[in-house]
């Protein structure tokens, strides 16, 4: 208890300097004012983004790009409310209920209840990180190359199992994501791979670069070929921002309900905040009494699964910064942000950097309140900027793309494999490929082969290992059973296609 | 034999074929031997997967028919969009490496953006790449200190 007041301490001294907390504000506001733009999600603000935070010092980068995360993640959120437009992942949850309460004239107590589960809810699993961080770490750092490729092995099947589209799919992405990560220069034998004799690829390929392609890019040529987007903006002036006490009190349950499954949910790979936004808008229409006020603008419906969400968005960074392992796609280019910045990713940062993890925890404490003071004052100008047709949009955020990505290495190459990437991406997702597996495979990629390596170096070229060391051996356990689980119903719904089909045959 | 998914069926073929060059590009590359693995020999298996998985994704296909939830027909291509904008911005690299300078660079980027919509309004595009190009240059060479000439003829 003592190390954890010390360790805030430490923390809130980092993240409160004056540098700091002007990078936290930064973020926060980019990455709402992005995220509020409808069909961004926070993926595609953080690739675009993060050649900003290039300039910037590792720490303050790190607290920047937080901002920036969680800021989108709340934009989106004031965009389902005031726009019926379903838009990135979680913020379909939201729509359902905070679009009713906006069209009622309600829009202000539904943002605003949105901004205080999400505050609280941040708070809680702020502590949460800050208490659970340490003990697993130093669980982690016991473990060897065999755990170690293991875990990453459950992670990827974990993150392909519970995401969206087809498993084969997703696993393949996978695969075709471990070979993305290893273009560049061999960890050991100094080898160029896949680099097809371009100079540039020797340091392989950024993952702001394919991120932004595949999610940015392919998310425009979408937005652009889809059905003209009708947008029902809410008119006229929105008053009565504060929520009544009335309205404060129904919510008790909600927040802390949501926040519960939330900070439970986000730890595990591929379970993002949309899945966890279910469950709670789920949960809320079962315990309440009258379950048809649901979709007709329920407050609960709102508060719920917006808690559900930002806690959700916070406890994902557990995997991320004591294993060194992401569990979102988001998290991932955060990490791979750290690799850029001379931080190797895993459970020794907590110990060498502890500037970084602290302060970052701390930040993240006053980013949530930054939300919430920033987010009440400012929605006059993100109802202007949603206004804004998508038409003028597309181009300044092209803009964006191709000046952040070019200024990575000053070099076209980077901007030609964005255009690359987004070309491609686009079959992909006419072939329903999901990105998220493909780009934490990318990171995970030469880290993977590195521990498969020294696995195999370690117990002379036996592949039993794996399951003779009983950690190792439990996380294979466990990636066999996960895929057991979800392979099994697969099978006998296609063996009863193929028994209805048989007589139709005859 | 009749495709029944042909997003399924054309998923596959998608991951044969980027398979097949990965095991045929590390072809070069040393495997070593599991004790001591060469740089070939992770590229090589996960090559083999993608193969695997490809069969099995290609192979499902012809049997299996799409879910009614799931969209099974490639179609509605948005050409347009996806030709203009990738296009858009190979040359727009090339002309950054050819040190055409920032602005004219930037002004390219966005009217070759503004032709991927289906209304293509000239005065408006013109309006915007040049608004854009200004906001650029303040913000990132004046602000951010990227270092490029703003035209060919300044340095």
């Amino acid at each position: 208890m003592h190390d954890l007041l010390q360790n805030l301490i430490l923390g809130f001294s980092v993240a409160l300097t004056l540098q700091n907390l002007m990078y936290c504000f930064i973020g926060v506001f980019l990455g709402t004012m992005i995220g509020v733009l409808p069909g961004i999600g926070p993926l595609a603000t953080m690739a675009m983004l993060l050649p900003l935070t290039f300039f910037l010092p590792p720490v303050s980068a790190i607290i920047m790009l937080a901002g920036i995360y969680y800021g989108s993640d709340y934009g989106g959120s004031t965009t389902a409310i005031l726009v019926n437009l379903p838009g990135e992942g979680s913020s379909v949850v939201t729509l359902l209920d905070g679009h009713p309460m906006a069209q009622q004239g309600r829009a202000g107590p539904a943002l605003a209840i949105a901004a205080i589960g999400s505050f609280f809810a941040g708070c809680v699993s702020t502590l949460l990180i800050a208490l659970v961080g340490p003990p697993l770490a130093s669980v982690a750092l016991n473990f060897g190359s065999p755990e170690y490729f293991s875990l990453m092995l459950m992670a990827l099947v974990c993150a392909s199992v519970v995401g969206s589209g087809s498993l084969l799919k997703s696993l393949a992405m996978v695969a075709a994501g471990l070979l993305i990560g290893i273009v560049g220069t061999d960890l050991s034998t100094g080898m160029s791979r896949f680099t097809f004799g371009v100079v540039e690829l020797s340091d392989g390929v950024g993952i702001a670069v394919v991120a932004m392609g595949v999610f940015g890019l392919t998310e425009i040529v979408k937005n652009l070929g889809g059905p003209h987007m009708t947008q029902t903006i809410v008119r006229g002036k929105i008053q009565g921002l504060m929520p009544k006490w009335q309205d404060l009190k129904t919510c008790f349950g909600p927040i802390f309900r949501g926040t519960s499954i939330g900070a439970l949910y986000g730890p595990l790979p591929g379970l993002g905040g949309t899945i966890s936004s279910f469950t709670s808008y789920m949960l809320e229409k079962k315990l309440a009494k009258d379950p048809s006020r649901f979709g007709n603008g329920a407050i609960e419906g709102v508060a719920g699964p917006e808690s559900a969400n930002n806690a959700c968005a916070q406890t994902t960074f557990v995997p991320m910064l004591t294993l060194g392992i992401p569990g979102s796609a988001s998290m991932a280019l955060m990490l791979g942000a750290m690799i850029i910045h001379g931080i190797t990713p895993g459970p020794q940062v907590m110990t060498s950097r502890p500037d970084l993890f602290w302060g970052l925890i701390a930040s993240m404490w006053i980013g949530n309140g930054m939300l919430l003071l920033l987010n009440l004052p400012l929605i006059g100008i993100w109802v202007k900027l949603l206004q804004v047709p998508y038409r003028l949009l597309f181009p300044i955020i092209m803009t964006m793309m191709g000046i952040g990505i070019y200024s990575l290495s000053n070099s076209g190459t980077d901007v030609l494999l964005m255009a690359l990437f987004g070309f491609v991406g686009y079959i992909l997702m006419k072939l329903g490929c999901p990105f998220p597996p493909l780009i934490l495979a990318m990171v995970l990629g030469p880290v993977m082969e590195e521990n498969l390596r020294r696995s195999m170096f370690l117990s002379e070229g036996d592949a039993t290992i794996f399951i003779t060391r009983p950690i190792s051996g439990a996380f294979i356990f466990a990636t066999v059973a996960l895929l057991i689980v979800f392979i099994v119903p697969a099978l006998r719904r296609y063996r009863r296609d193929i028994g209805n089909e048989a007589p139709q045959r005859g | 034999m009749r495709i029944k998914n042909p997003q399924d069926f054309w998923c596959g073929v998608f991951f044969i074929a980027l398979g097949a060059l990965a095991i045929h590009t590390s072809r070069v590359y040393p495997i070593g031997s599991a004790l001591e693995m060469g740089p070939g020999y992770f590229p090589m298996w996960l090559g083999g997967i993608m193969v695997a998985f490809g069969l099995i994704i290609g192979g499902l296909s012809l049997r299996l028919q799409p879910d009614a939830i799931q969209r099974a027909e490639v179609k509605d291509w948005a050409f347009r969009p996806w030709i203009v904008l990738t296009a858009t911005l190979v040359v727009y690299a090339l002309l950054m490496d050819a040190g055409v300078g920032f602005v004219p660079s930037l002004m390219v980027l966005v009217s070759g953006c503004a032709l991927a919509h289906k209304d293509v309004r000239w005065r408006e595009t013109l309006l915007l790449s040049v608004l854009v190009t200004a906001a650029s240059v303040a913000i990132f060479l004046f602000g951010l200190g990227l270092p490029y000439r703003l035209f060919w003829w300044s340095d």
